[in-house]
């Protein structure tokens, strides 16, 4: 049976096979013709709509997914147009992008990086993306814009509130449309004062991944400057679903506030132990326990049910805003889809016009044309009010609003009402901020 | 030829054919027609084919020999990527440096991991392994978070030391500046092939891989791997410690998966703590299943059809499915598709669940049985031809058609 006859004419002869295949690669390679990754040829653009399918964040997936249909037959010209009537650049004409039909592919980014870059990846060297968009998930975001940088592609983020996504991972070819963590903190934080005292004990339980930890960075300098004392603050891991045991120990100190920073299935799970434990009925030092959830959403709230009553949060748009911007949007989601939409289908929605724009005043794809075009550029009538996309770091400038679960709501999508809208200049900050220092923008790569 | 009779050197000598020529095999489809959407010959794909077949055929040295279920191979893998992706951060981008550190490392751990998980058998190994990498998992996600970066996963900055960093050299994955995710395209009419550095790159190795893997097989060693799943304890009776041999093949098998961990990160330079959760070992032995346990090509061909579906039917949506089904009536068509969206798009795990119960339940010996069963009846079938060509014996038809 045995028949191990390694030899030295055979050795040199392996070697020589083995040389020869690693040198055959380098046949093949040429550069190609075009002048940027993925240049459109014919009559038509491909969009990569990369969002979650599966997995925890599937919701704001689902929902993220009709807002891009909605946001494609409105750049082609079908349907009502929605906000492509109030948004004030007025470059877009309802005939594609540049003259050619929109058409789009989805992945399923599984709301893990490598599913979502291989998503991405199939997107771009398969079917011909120009631009990637979509996550729910920071985590998700952060690789995907590091491999769109790569490509030579545009990244338009989608559901991403992490300082790091704008911060120290932030990327040439990615932009960011959605609020984050630093501006949650800076606009909750004054409304926590004003109607909970400004010696408040807080105790943060904080999704243990980029988003988590920024947050609670974030609220935590936020409310400590306002006079707050942090008692403890504890990392609980994602994928956790009975949060009892990281709850009982609330119980033992002297917090009087219970800082959630979870999000999607995390946080109403958090919240329905939090309130199981009693902890809203509980009175510290002669004063009643609150919790905060810095950010909402209207799904989160649909799945907390009666415990996110009260409760006060930081949340990008809601549906029930009155400028025309808004009400354009809602109506043509709601004609389509027979309900409001969610934050995240707001901010893709407004993600993809945005690129659209951004393209037809370059007159080109070209990423590096289109990221100049988004750079520094200000508009109106996206829902927002009047927004800026900053160019030290490509993070969209823009009011924000602090709400709270509505106590008698009227019907299932009725669930929030905003208590107050921060206006942008509250929430801005400077580039070398420390919480979003140590990042480098690099230049922008056309592939 | 190297060592291996003339069937196996035929058999090895396919094998590369089949591989080099990956990027034509899997266009089939002019870029034009609407199957275009199956067509599955893109690097990033042809990259994944090469890696999960070298993981596959690693996993398929310790389950497929030795009997040996481990729950726990992910683990190596996740090894495999940091390595690589730490190389990229400390020295360049050149991917000599990270590869044999990923297999060394993913070797020792193989060790320490094997040592203590092959003092039990059975589903007691089978638990041990899936706790051990289940632990690693949980340190790369939230304990060693400044060296894996947690939940965001390893990436490569620009302030990165990079001693080693030319001023000339790619900033992206190379070997001595052959740059991995280069391609060169050759339209050819209505199809386009990609020939992919990277690729080929992954396939030379996965050949490599293949062969030693072919030499384990008929070593006698292999042959005492095949002993203690035959009957381990016949073989103590017999005054031979099998352990040394069980851990021999976990430790190999370990690096094979650390290789394709690091062959990962060197089409993509990014390390995620996913890699290493729970339900990618169970990938593995998904694939290993289904293509055929304890033969040469069912890992690789499993690999292949569990990857396919990962990335080609998840991409089918409902859009795609009204182009299919436009031409039949209306309310016909939103049947069709209501059924037909719960397999595709992100009903695709429906699609190879239902796949891997049939495989299991009519194709015990995976699809490699499937293939030989089809190959026996067309041989069985020219001979009754020839015999009487008025009387055509019913088949039974089954699952694989």
């Amino acid at each position: 049976m045995s028949n191990s006859n390694l030899t030295r004419r055979g050795l040199l002869k392996t070697g020589a096979v083995a040389g020869a295949g690693v040198a055959l690669p380098t046949i093949f390679t040429a550069s190609s013709a075009a002048a940027y990754t993925n240049e459109p040829t014919g009559g038509s653009v491909t969009l990569g709509f990369n969002v979650p399918q599966t997995g925890p964040y599937a919701d704001e997936g689902a929902d993220e997914l009709r807002a891009y249909q909605l946001a494609v037959e409105h750049l082609n010209g079908e349907g009502d147009g929605g906000m492509l009537n109030t948004f004030s650049s007025k470059a877009l004409k309802g005939n594609g992008i540049l003259g050619k039909k929109v058409e789009f592919v989805t992945g399923d980014t599984q709301t893990k990086s490598d599913a979502a870059r291989a998503s991405a990846k199939s997107m771009i060297e398969k079917d011909g993306a120009v631009m990637i968009t979509g996550g729910s998930s920071s985590g998700v975001a952060i690789a995907v814009q590091g491999l769109c940088q790569e490509a030579g592609v545009i990244f338009m983020a989608g559901l991403t509130h992490s300082n790091d996504t704008t911060g120290k991972d932030k990327k040439a070819n990615g932009f960011r449309h959605f609020f984050n963590a630093y501006m949650s903190g800076a606009a909750l934080a004054p409304v926590l004062a004003a109607r909970y005292g400004t010696d408040r004990n807080a105790y943060h339980l904080t999704a243990d991944y980029t988003w988590g930890w920024t947050q609670e960075a974030s609220i935590k300098a936020a409310t400590e400057s306002l006079g707050w004392n942090t008692v403890n603050t504890v990392k609980t891991p994602l994928a956790a679903t009975d949060f009892s045991s990281y709850i009982t120990p609330v119980l033992q100190t002297d917090a009087d506030v219970l800082v959630l920073n979870h999000y999607g299935g995390n946080m109403v799970n958090s919240l329905t132990n939090a309130v199981q434990f009693g902890l809203r009925e509980k009175q510290v030092n002669g004063r009643d326990f609150e919790i905060v959830v810095p950010l909402f959403s209207r799904l989160m709230a649909r799945g907390a049910g009666e415990n996110i009553k009260g409760i006060l949060g930081s949340t990008n748009w809601h549906w029930s805003l009155t400028d025309e911007g808004t009400q354009a949007f809602v109506k043509s989601f709601g004609t389509k889809y027979g309900f409001p939409p969610s934050q995240a289908a707001h901010t893709v929605y407004c993600q993809t016009l945005l690129y659209a724009d951004a393209c037809e005043r370059a007159g080109t794809f070209n990423p590096c044309g289109v990221g100049e075009a988004l750079e520094g550029f200000e508009f109106d009538g996206l829902g927002n009010g009047k927004t800026v996309y900053r160019a030290d770091d490509h993070q969209c400038f823009k009011d924000v609003l602090v709400v709270k679960g509505k106590d008698n709501p009227t019907s299932e999508f009725d669930l929030l009402e905003v208590v107050e809208v921060t206006p942008a200049a509250q929430v801005t900050y400077d580039p070398e901020h420390p919480m979003f220092a140590g990042g480098n923008l690099g230049t922008c790569n056309a592939g | 030829m190297l060592g291996l009779d003339k069937r196996d050197t035929k058999f090895l000598l396919i094998v590369i054919f089949l591989t080099l020529a990956t990027p034509i095999l899997l266009q089939p489809f002019p870029e034009s027609s609407t199957l275009a959407q199956f067509n599955a010959g893109y690097p990033d794909l042809m990259q994944r084919f090469a890696i999960f077949g070298i993981f596959a055929i690693g996993f398929n040295i310790l389950f497929g020999l030795t009997g040996y279920l481990s729950f726990g191979h992910a683990a190596f893998l996740g090894i495999g990527s940091y390595s690589v992706v730490w190389m990229y951060k400390l020295l360049d981008y050149n991917v000599i440096w990270g590869l044999p550190l990923a297999v060394i490392l993913s070797g020792l751990f193989a060790l320490v991991i094997g040592y203590v998980s092959l003092r039990r058998s059975g589903i007691y190994f089978s638990i041990l392994t899936l706790a051990f990498a289940q632990m690693s998992f949980n340190l790369a996600y939230s304990v060693l978070t400044p060296i894996t970066n947690g939940e965001t996963g390893l990436q490569v900055y620009t302030d990165d030391p990079q001693i080693l960093m030319g001023a000339t050299e790619p900033t992206s994955p190379h070997l001595f500046g052959i740059v991995m995710n280069q391609s060169a395209k050759i339209n050819l009419g209505d199809w386009v092939f990609t020939f992919n550095n990277g690729y080929y790159f992954c396939a030379i190795i996965a050949i490599i891989a293949f062969y030693i893997s072919l030499r384990i097989f008929r070593s006698p060693f292999g042959l005492m791997l095949r002993a203690i799943k035959s009957n381990q304890q016949r073989l103590n009776y017999t005054g031979l410690n099998a352990r040394p041999y069980t851990l021999a093949a976990f430790v190999i098998s370990g690096m094979y998966a650390g290789l394709a961990g690091g062959l990962m990160a060197s089409m993509d330079p990014l390390a995620g703590a996913e890699r290493m959760q729970w339900t990618a070992s169970g990938e593995v032995v998904l694939m290993t299943i289904l293509g055929g346990v304890g033969t040469m090509m069912g890992p690789v061909l499993g690999a292949g059809v569990i990857k396919y579906m990962e990335n080609i039917f998840s991409k089918i949506n409902e859009q795609v499915l009204h182009s299919w089904f436009g031409w039949l009536p209306d309310s016909l068509e939103g049947f069709v598709i209501f059924i037909a969206e719960h397999f595709v798009g992100s009903g695709w795990h429906m699609t190879s669940g239902v796949l891997f119960m049939l495989v299991v339940i009519f194709l015990p010996g995976g699809l490699v049985e499937g293939g030989q069963r089809i190959k026996a009846m067309f041989n069985n079938r020219g001979g009754d031809d020839a015999d009487d060509p008025e009387h055509h014996p019913k088949h039974a038809p089954h699952v694989a058609e």
